[in-house]
């Protein structure tokens, strides 16, 4: 039992990581993420914990998406300067999210939050340590 | 009818989402059996509303028999809502049992299951999917996982079995 599983483990890692070929739809798609909220709204007592609850999960799918595109697109280099990172996001990780780019990159504050206003607006609130460290970059 | 559009995803998100949920469960669940219970029941959940959907896109008509609705699923649905196409063999003599075989499934793209996890039917929501879909056309059936690529099978194959036609005025089932 034990050499059949560390076999599918070396398998996996020497997968190549290109863009995979299936497409799934959108209806199954929108259904999953439906259900998924429904789960987590029956364990919470408020909206700002489910939330959370939701945040944590798109955390995890981030984390993975980000070291995905990053090797796809950019060769492996990721960006640590605050405005290319926000066109990384604005232009890779939008398209292969939703098929298209982002419409408008207004402004910078790093803790995102979701804004409903003409439209769905998501606010990145960045860190006083991120926009020092930023600072420092530009000076060299 | 107007035919509705069907916008076609890449299928990365989709994964890594449902890899979200699993993870979710593993940590809200004490065991793996409890996720397994509540992924299907999800997937159940799902699978009721799944159908609505799919019979408004694929003006599909009533299926005559259970041979034409194990087609209409392995070439429509999963074709329509996964982008793959199962092969539909291994049917019981008295045509009331199949097999879906997966050669990929894209729920499970670059997973593997860890050591601890070795009982986690990963895919279990599509169990329920199907079991759902079915129950809201009036048949009643068992779907299991009779093989699984993260288990070390080969290939991941459905077992679907029909029980019975279920009568409309009886109330829905137990869950």
């Amino acid at each position: 039992m034990d050499t059949r599983f560390t076999r599918g483990k070396s398998n996996i890692l020497e997968r190549p990581l290109t863009r995979p070929k299936t497409e799934v739809s959108v209806s199954a798609f929108a259904l999953l993420y439906s259900e998924m909220v429904q789960y987590c709204q029956s364990r919470v007592y408020s909206v700002s914990e489910l939330q959370t609850r939701l945040a944590d999960m798109g955390q995890s799918v981030g984390a993975s998406l980000l070291d995905v595109l990053v090797l796809r697109e950019k060769n492996g280099k990721r960006e640590t300067k605050v405005l290319n990172m926000l066109l990384f996001i604005k232009v890779n990780v939008w398209k292969s999210l939703f098929g298209k780019e982002a419409d408008k990159l207004d402004g910078f504050p790093a803790k995102v939050t979701a804004h409903w206003h003409k439209g769905t607006t998501l606010m990145i609130k960045f860190n006083d340590s991120v926009i020092a460290r930023d600072k420092a970059l530009d000076g060299r | 009818m107007k035919r509705l559009c069907l916008q076609n995803k890449n299928s990365e998100l989709f994964t890594l989402t449902y890899g979200a949920l699993v993870t979710q469960l593993c940590k809200d669940y004490e065991n793996d059996e409890e996720v397994n219970k509540q992924l299907d029941k999800m997937g159940y959940n799902i699978g009721v509303r799944l159908i609505e959907d799919f019979l408004a896109r694929s003006s599909i008509g009533r299926c005559q028999d259970f041979r034409e609705t194990a087609d209409v699923i392995a070439k429509v649905a999963f074709k329509m809502y996964l982008g793959i196409t199962p092969s539909v063999t291994n049917w019981s003599p008295a045509g009331d049992e199949f097999s879906l075989i997966l050669e990929n499934n894209p729920l499970v793209d670059f997973v593997e299951l860890p050591d601890n996890h070795s009982t986690l039917v990963y895919s279990s929501l599509l169990c329920g999917v199907l079991r759902g879909a079915l129950e809201m056309v009036q048949m009643a059936v068992d779907v299991r996982f009779a093989q699984d690529t993260l288990r070390g099978d080969s290939v991941t194959e459905i077992r679907m079995k029909f029980i019975k036609r279920i009568e409309e005025n009886l109330p829905a089932g137990d869950e």
